[in-house]
């Protein structure tokens, strides 16, 4: 059983890597300074955050899934529309697309003098300003609707392809067929979308910090970053550390209970289109709003193309700064990849292994559902609270800027594991069904099974895995922002200092080439993931 | 009542599922009012003739008609065509009385004559008294009984089904054979039974129509089609006794 044990090996690592952000407390107690701590909690800002880091995380909610069921409405009636494919396929990308390259194409747009902006105050309305709530919102509407409606999609299409032509052939009218037929198959998809979009919108850290404006509009893990990199303010940074922590286990706990995956939205069943009757009016609403979803969704990858094309890409290329801010996002994006695709593989492979002992049958072991859980346990401890930890820990002790490289590849791929967990699971357990017995019986074991057996079987997963993971890791703001410094810098915390001395052309180019990598892999993942459905079906 | 019974033509119909799959053709008729079984290997293409009959799938050349109109673009909606799929014919979430009464007021607003013809149409299956139940808390039979209710309050000349009794044991496959042979006797509904036991097509169905490799190969009364002596060659090897003649 020498993969049974090995499972736990990324426990461990996931569980001592979250621990370090109770660390600071450990060490804090030690000098009897428990009090600094108690102090903190009559600090307002430590409340004003946490009321505000719930108040957007359930607009933000909200407001996706009321974009998100008219648009998926539509495109499910509209199945035989050609271009469905390809809005679907651009429904996908968000997800891996970088926030701070969102953020950039956001303001280029909504901002004080983004496109769309000026056409509406040229028209003399006044455009609100994107600063504060109301930007925030607009990005994670971005980022979440068209999660929540592949969601739902997702959730149509388990539907019995029966129910879709009976509902046809009764003449049911699109009321009776939505109350009926469509509602009971997507509410409980957008429950648990809904809790998804709650759980990422508590712990993000990007949007809030570029377009949140000052104290009025900061969450929690922005107020951990300021206490720890402007205010130096230790005791408070744990406090808001310990909250975050207490929020995102509630939020955890609900996406648990309503049976939510945060890789939902990555895969998507096919649908057979028949010719139906559709009166004009209906066709035109629908068509309405889909290309208004879409647009909404394409306007900030063409900003981000756009203003990327103008920059003067030549002249960053030669910049010293540039090419190693690459570099060192590929080296620790790689880093990161690998380490969290070994460790999601391991997960996956033991999870497999505990299931093929009760015979695949019954309900899940312990250790099977311990295994599952270690894989989420960065969603309950985010990634920005481990940073904090860490640097707290490390500064007492240590050159905190020299385990910059260990601290963000290793927090980076626990932050992918999740995802690449889920990708890899399914494949795992299908492959431990169906030829574990055999390849006892025939005595393939050790490096032998891993190449005849395990890599052919989990090749297309482990791409996949590989290149969502890469793509996190490239995009990711919140670890570097911490760690970051003169000395080692990714693109991402680049384009935020280019920002921050106003240098907009420079961060544009940069977005460009960030986006591009992201979006290529998204590409290759997507095409990879295309292919083993194919495979599976024939 | 019951419109008018139809007869359908099949017309050199062509149709493949994706562009490089092979090609299927469908030619054949079906008789106003009388019942005929679709009989053939899987994957002959029984069920997708059905499909296309109803309008789920569209041939990409050919023509199917209802009488004299051409059908083969209609809409689902607009096909005066009732079907009784394999599984999955009932609403899993709405009662069996809603999943009757859908077929006569597709957005469940009824008048109590409504009622009334929902509440007899269960009576006339044997179901008197199930309305209130969910489709969870009924035998696979029972659930297919409810289908064939439907089909008696939505009044369509057409009636396909699509291996309606396949997962139900013999006995209670006859029993639901009978039940169908009743409500066509009393219906005349041009009715189409895809089936792969022959047994049931000798049972309940006046003619036959034989398909492999889909495509349609032979039709004929039921009484000579299946008949191990004197059918056609392909029909023999599917039945399994071509080498069985009596001496």
């Amino acid at each position: 059983m020498a993969i049974g044990r090995i499972a736990w090996v990324p426990v461990l690592f996931l569980a001592a890597l979250a621990a370090g952000a109770f660390l600071p407390l450990a060490i804090m107690a030690l000098p009897g300074a428990g009090g600094e701590i108690a102090e903190a909690l009559g600090d307002p800002v430590v409340w004003r955050s946490l009321r505000f880091t719930l108040v957007q995380a359930l607009l933000s909610t909200g407001l996706s899934l009321g974009f998100a069921i008219p648009v998926a409405v539509a495109l499910h009636e509209m199945r035989d529309f050609p271009g469905r494919g390809l809005v679907l396929r651009l429904f996908v990308l968000p997800l891996a697309l970088p926030q701070i390259v969102a953020v950039l194409a956001i303001v280029g747009l909504y901002g004080e003098r983004g496109a769309l902006s000026r056409l509406v105050e040229s028209a003399g309305v006044d455009f609100p300003s994107i600063y504060g709530l109301a930007g925030i919102l607009l990005a994670h509407v971005f980022f979440n609707m068209p999660l929540a409606v592949r969601v739902a999609l997702g959730g149509l299409s388990s539907m019995p392809a029966e129910y879709d032509r009976l509902a046809h052939q009764l003449g049911m009218g699109f009321a009776a067929r939505f109350r009926h037929v469509l509602w009971p198959f997507m509410r409980p998809a957008l429950m648990s979308a809904a809790s998804l979009i709650f759980m990422l919108c508590v712990t993000s850290f990007t949007v809030v910090l570029t377009l949140g404006g000052g104290p009025r509009a900061t969450t929690l893990e922005v107020a951990i970053y300021q206490a720890l990199t402007f205010d130096f303010d230790i005791a408070r940074a744990v406090l808001l550390a310990l909250v975050q922590v207490a929020v995102t286990a509630f939020a955890f706990a609900m996406l648990t209970r309503a049976g939510g995956e945060v890789s939902a939205g990555l895969t998507l069943g096919a649908m057979r289109p028949f010719a139906t009757r559709r009166n004009a009016i209906a066709g035109i609403v629908a068509m309405l709003v889909i290309v208004v979803g879409t647009v909404f969704v394409a306007a900030p990858f063409v900003v981000v193309f756009w203003r990327g094309l103008a920059a003067d890409l030549s002249g960053l290329a030669a910049q010293a700064s540039v090419r190693s801010a690459l570099a060192t996002s590929l080296v620790l994006g790689a880093l990161a990849a690998v380490l969290a695709v070994g460790l999601a593989l391991t997960l996956a492979l033991g999870m497999a292994r505990a299931a093929a002992q009760r015979g695949f049958t019954g309900t899940p072991s312990a250790s099977e559902r311990l295994l599952g859980q270690a894989s989420s346990l960065i969603l309950v401890v985010p990634p920005v609270v481990i940073a904090a930890g860490w640097f707290v820990s490390i500064r007492r002790f240590g050159d905190v800027y020299g385990a910059a490289p260990i601290m963000v590849a290793t927090i980076n791929a626990a932050m992918a594991v999740p995802f690449a967990f889920r990708l890899l699971a399914p494949s795992a357990s299908s492959m431990m069904e169906r030829y574990d017995r055999l390849c006892r019986q025939l005595a393939i074991s050790g490096f032998a099974r891993l190449r005849l057996v395990t890599w052919p079987l989990l090749r297309r997963a482990l791409l996949l895995a590989l290149a969502f993971s890469l793509a996190l890791s490239l995009g990711d703001l919140g670890v570097i922002a911490i760690f970051g410094s003169q000395d080692v810098q990714t693109l991402p915390y680049l384009i935020l200092q280019r920002m921050g001395s106003y240098r907009t052309q420079d961060a544009a180019g940069l977005a460009l080439i960030l986006c591009l990598m992201t979006m290529a892999l998204m590409m290759f993942a997507d095409r990879t993931g295309v292919g083993s459905a194919e495979a599976r079906t024939s | 009542m019951t419109e008018a019974a139809v007869s359908i033509r099949c017309d050199d119909v062509r149709f493949r599922y994706a562009p490089g799959a092979a090609e299927m053709r469908f030619d054949c008729a079906f008789q106003a009012g009388e019942m005929t079984a679709l009989v053939g290997p899987s994957g002959s293409g029984k069920s997708t003739l059905v499909s296309l009959i109803a309008g789920f799938e569209t041939p990409h050349a050919g023509a199917i008609r209802f009488g004299d109109r051409d059908m083969t673009r209609v809409p689902v909606s607009e096909r005066p065509v009732s079907m009784v799929f394999q599984d999955n014919n009932l609403f899993a979430h709405l009662r069996v009385f809603e999943n009757v009464a859908l077929g006569v007021s597709p957005s469940l607003r009824l008048t109590a004559q409504d009622r009334a013809t929902v509440e007899a149409a269960l009576e006339a299956v044997g179901l008197a008294g199930y309305g209130a139940r969910r489709p969870a808390e009924l035998s696979g039979g029972e659930r297919q009984r409810v289908a064939l209710a439907r089909v008696i309050v939505r009044r369509k000349p057409v009636l396909l089904l699509d291996e309606a009794f396949a997962s139900l044991g013999p006995a209670l496959r006859v029993e639901m054979l009978d039940l169908l042979a009743s409500i066509h006797e009393d219906r005349a509904m041009t009715t189409i039974m895809v089936t792969h036991f022959p047994e049931d097509a000798r049972r309940i169905a006046a003619r036959t129509v034989f398909l492999a490799d889909g495509a349609t190969m032979a039709e004929g009364p039921t009484d000579t089609l299946l008949d191990p002596d004197v059918a056609p060659e392909a029909v023999r090897a599917y039945l399994g006794q071509s080498d069985r003649r009596p001496a």
